[in-house]
């Protein structure tokens, strides 16, 4: 299901009205991820707290959405342009891939409360094509 | 059996009893047919479903948006035992609309997103972890008679 220029014009347009409030975004929906979907929590045992808020998380949730802003910006060949970060996914943090559709999720469930307006059906699901093919492009070198 | 908090029972409770059935109905399931156009297969009969606005617009999809919201307010009203309320359901949809059960998951994340998009910030991550367990046990007691 890859990106038509209309997907890729659309997620474009989200991405412009959102993100300025990247940071919070990103840490929502790490929280909510944590505290909705526990299993995910296996993959943050070194952290001190997981709880909504807390340091780590905020940190976190910025760094992830760093990344999807790596994502837009390299939307023409996200394989290529995440090279570095699939490698990091595939060889030291080995996330199960059925976890970036959780995250995914969890992301959209943020924007729709915080940009009910903009996230209209079809934003929806140019977003969620954009985030299946990001995930798609982490996981690029897991085997 | 399920085990309900008095905070995941209350919330689930008034989340249905905030929303506007006719409204919620089918923004969900209209946002499922246009999130995921697979999903599509099940409405042959229900017309223009070409694209986004015509399947908003669609009063068909409006209609059993509806049906399918009512449905859930079954469950929300026999928390304790949702699994025999959905026999017949459970029944229906494997047996006659054939539906693959992995699309529940579908409605339901596209449901999550419309009633997120409706509470805002009271959309929670606690509410939130309540409502998805709640759709969780829904859906799983929806599989049940499958086989």
């Amino acid at each position: 299901m890859s990106l038509t220029d209309k997907d890729k014009a659309a997620v474009t347009t989200l991405w412009n009205k959102i993100s300025k409030g990247a940071d919070a975004i990103g840490a929502d929906a790490l929280a909510r991820m944590l505290v909705v979907f526990p299993q995910t929590k296996t993959y943050f045992s070194h952290w001190p707290d997981l709880k909504p808020g807390s340091a780590p998380v905020k940190k976190h949730g910025k760094k992830i959405m760093e990344g999807v802003a790596q994502g837009v910006s390299k939307i023409d060949d996200l394989s290529n342009g995440l090279l570095d970060l699939s490698e990091l996914h595939a060889f030291q943090l080995r996330v199960d891939p059925a976890n970036f559709k959780i995250l995914a999720q969890c992301l959209q469930v943020v924007i729709a409360t915080m940009f009910p307006n903009d996230f209209t059906p079809e934003a929806h699901v140019a977003f969620d094509k954009f985030l299946s093919n990001l995930a798609l492009a982490l996981s690029e070198k897991y085997r | 059996m399920v085990k309900w908090t008095d905070f995941e029972r209350a919330t689930i409770q008034d989340i249905f009893s905030k929303i506007d059935y006719g409204v919620v109905g089918p923004a969900a399931l209209s946002r499922c047919l246009i999130v995921y156009p697979w999903t599509q297969r099940y409405f042959g009969g229900f017309g223009n479903l070409y694209n986004a606005a015509a399947i908003t617009s669609n009063p068909k999809v409006a209609a059993h948006g509806k049906v399918v919201i009512e449905g859930l307010e079954k469950a929300v009203k026999n928390m304790d035992d949702i699994k025999s309320t959905y026999k017949d359901l459970s029944v229906l949809h494997s047996e006659k609309l054939q539906v693959d059960p992995d699309n529940f998951n579908l409605l339901a994340d596209c449901l999550t997103i419309v009633v997120a998009s409706q509470m805002g910030a009271a959309f929670t991550p606690q509410v939130h972890a309540a409502f998805q367990k709640f759709l969780a046990v829904v859906v799983a007691s929806l599989r049940k008679q499958y086989y």
